[in-house]
């Protein structure tokens, strides 16, 4: 069986894994669009502010990792995909075969339409060359522009203060992380990063950017307030869509991101897809979504290749959850944090102290959830909505004291321990772990 | 034989030495906010629930670790590795039993490993609730057997929380 991988992040690794654990005779040929090894983008903040090196950003550490696998490592960027012949061309000429082939080829940085992008010193934060560049101008003390104060924005930020820059952060919408948490949240993190130094202008535009006077920092940035300041560095972090441009005429069929069925395939036989590049089912709406974070683009990553090797994994859904620090103030998000259609809402708000504590019901069931300041036992949160359990008369007491979640835990997960966190098959499956794990 | 944490709620009564010792023999010191087993306090109930991680098969903080800094050693322990650890946090929200926590001071995370082999906690429990043995089934197979005879049950005990001679928590 000749299987290729188009992409080696996580999604892609994690399935070269897999394929190489569930069959071990496979061809595994897995295509990187970059020169390093296979690294978390998610690690890049961390190499920014020094606490590691470019090594430390690596999937995996031992080099030799992939050889051991007799997983084929090779660099290279798609050029277009003929699903009748199954064949993969690359930009550097090389065609290869395919049996099986997955598509894990992530997403890329949304580029603003904002005169002057493409100024020195104008960068995204994406890939580890981006990172090196913003080395080279995030000194101490160096005024920087961050555009956008979502997700990934938000990380950049702590990682451009912890370097000591002096930073403005521009973000369209009326509040920090407005698509991982709500307003009280925000503006708790909006307060926080003030207090921390940092300038924060929401409902501001960045409109333009033009190269600094002599003697002064290397970029002017125009914002849509009128107002205007220099930069040595200009960050953009406005979001990130589907790599899925190379797909065009394949028989891929794609809406934001590749079309997926329960079982990771495309509309393309023998064709599956993984991670950031598809829209994978949401397990709190039941609806496709494309969830870029790392827990997903792993899950499938297992799940497609169990597939492509022919043991059949049907895919409930993943949950959507993200975490952030932001210079020391830690928030998280689950699932329907925006609150069910209709639900009840238990909320626990100190703004002096900046805490908060949010969760979101659908009858007697936690749905979502979001934290500020609190980082003891999240996980729980996670574990209660994925797992769907009936709070019974636990929902009342957390309505009137949210604060009381852990022990709601370990009252109602507890009670259920075959249906419960504890059973492996809400999660994705391990290889050679299928006995007993009901689900499959 | 595999070992793993046996514990006994009925016989906890929160002195918290477990947290106490646990803390001292991780983090150097005598704080219960770093300890890595939590006893929880139904405090309506007078009940105690010492709580850690189960070391499950499944290890979510492991998959969910963006730079392989969480590994299962050859006890079935999932263990952080301090140096590769760059102090995300998704395994904490990715853990769905919340036993993954992250340690501000440190800027990394920390979970139960065991304590290498000698676990504090159950040496400085004084009452047996909390007792290291010997385990002769797989993650999963207990959970089945707890599942099994607590099935009916309407307490908090969990797999945690097992029998005398079933053995919970880690070990495969």
């Amino acid at each position: 069986m000749k299987y290729v991988i188009l992409g080696a992040g996580p999604a892609g690794v994690t399935a070269a894994e897999t394929l190489r654990n569930v069959d071990p005779t496979a061809t595994i040929t897995m295509i990187g669009g970059e020169p390093e090894p296979p690294y978390s983008r998610m690690a890049l903040p961390y190499l920014i502010y020094g606490k590691v090196g470019e090594d430390g950003t690596y999937l995996r550490q031992d080099p030799k990792h992939y050889d051991d696998q007799r997983i084929r490592y090779i660099q290279g960027r798609a050029g277009g995909i003929d699903s009748r012949a199954k064949k993969l061309s690359l930009s550097t000429g090389e065609v290869l075969d395919y049996d099986k082939l997955l598509i894990a080829t992530g997403a890329n940085p949304i580029m603003p339409p904002i005169p002057g992008s493409n100024l020195e010193g104008v960068e995204t934060c994406w890939t580890l060359e981006d990172a090196r560049q913003i080395l080279k101008y995030a000194d101490k003390d160096s005024p920087v522009v961050l555009v956008g104060a979502g997700f990934i924005g938000s990380i950049i930020l702590e990682a451009l203060y912890l370097r000591g820059c002096k930073i403005t952060v521009v973000e369209l919408a009326p509040r920090m992380v407005a698509r991982m948490m709500d307003e009280t949240a925000g503006g708790m993190l909006g307060r926080w990063c003030e207090s921390k130094g940092v300038k924060v202008l929401t409902n501001t535009r960045v409109d333009s950017l033009a190269k600094g006077e002599e003697g002064q920092p290397r970029l002017q940035v125009g914002f849509s307030n009128g107002e205007s300041a220099p930069a040595d560095l200009v960050v953009l972090a406005v979001g990130v869509r589907s790599n899925t441009g190379f797909l065009v005429g394949s028989g891929v069929k794609t809406n934001t991101g590749i079309v997926v069925d329960n079982y990771l395939q495309t509309t393309a036989p023998d064709i599956y897809a993984a991670g950031d590049c598809c829209e994978g089912i949401d397990i709190s709406t039941g609806k496709p979504d494309m969830l870029a974070i790392q827990p997903v683009a792993v899950e499938h990553g297992r799940i497609a290749a169990l597939n492509m090797a022919g043991h059949k994994h049907h895919h409930r859904g993943s949950l959507n959850m993200n975490v952030l620090d932001t210079m020391g103030l830690i928030s998280s998000s689950f699932g329907l944090w925006q609150g069910a259609q209709v639900g009840e809402t238990a909320k626990l708000v100190d703004e002096d102290n900046f805490k908060y504590m949010k969760l979101e019901f659908e009858g007697d069931k936690l749905v979502g959830a979001q934290c500020v300041g609190m980082t003891d036992h999240v996980g729980m949160l996670r574990g209660l909505i994925q797992t769907g359990f009936s709070l019974g008369e636990w929902k009342d007491k957390l309505l009137v004291s949210p604060e009381r979640l852990r022990e709601a835990y370990l009252a109602v997960a507890h009670a259920h321990p075959t249906t419960g966190p504890m059973a492996p098959h809400i999660n994705t499956p391990r290889v050679g772990n299928h006995a007993g794990a009901s689900g499959h | 034989m595999l070992k793993a944490l046996v514990i006994d709620a009925g016989k906890c009564t929160a002195c918290k030495q477990c947290e106490m010792a646990c803390s001292l023999e991780n983090e150097g010191e005598f704080n219960v906010a770093k300890s890595r087993i939590r006893v929880f306090d139904f405090h309506t109930e007078a009940r105690f629930v010492p709580y850690t991680c189960t070391q499950c098969a499944e290890a979510w903080c492991q998959q969910a670790c963006p730079v392989n800094a969480i590994t299962t050693d050859g006890m079935g322990v999932k263990v952080v590795h301090d140096n590769l650890c760059v102090g995300c946090k998704v395994c904490t929200i990715a853990c769905p039993f919340g036993t993954v926590n992250y340690n501000a001071s440190t800027g990394k995370v920390i979970k139960c490993d065991l304590c290498g082999g000698e676990p504090a906690c159950s040496d400085a429990c004084p009452t047996g609730a909390i007792t290291y043995q010997d385990v002769e089934q797989g993650g999963f197979d207990k959970m089945k057997v707890w599942a099994t005879q607590s099935a009916n049950a309407t307490t908090t005990e969990g797999p945690n929380t097992p029998k005398a001679g079933q053995a919970s928590g880690t070990g495969h």
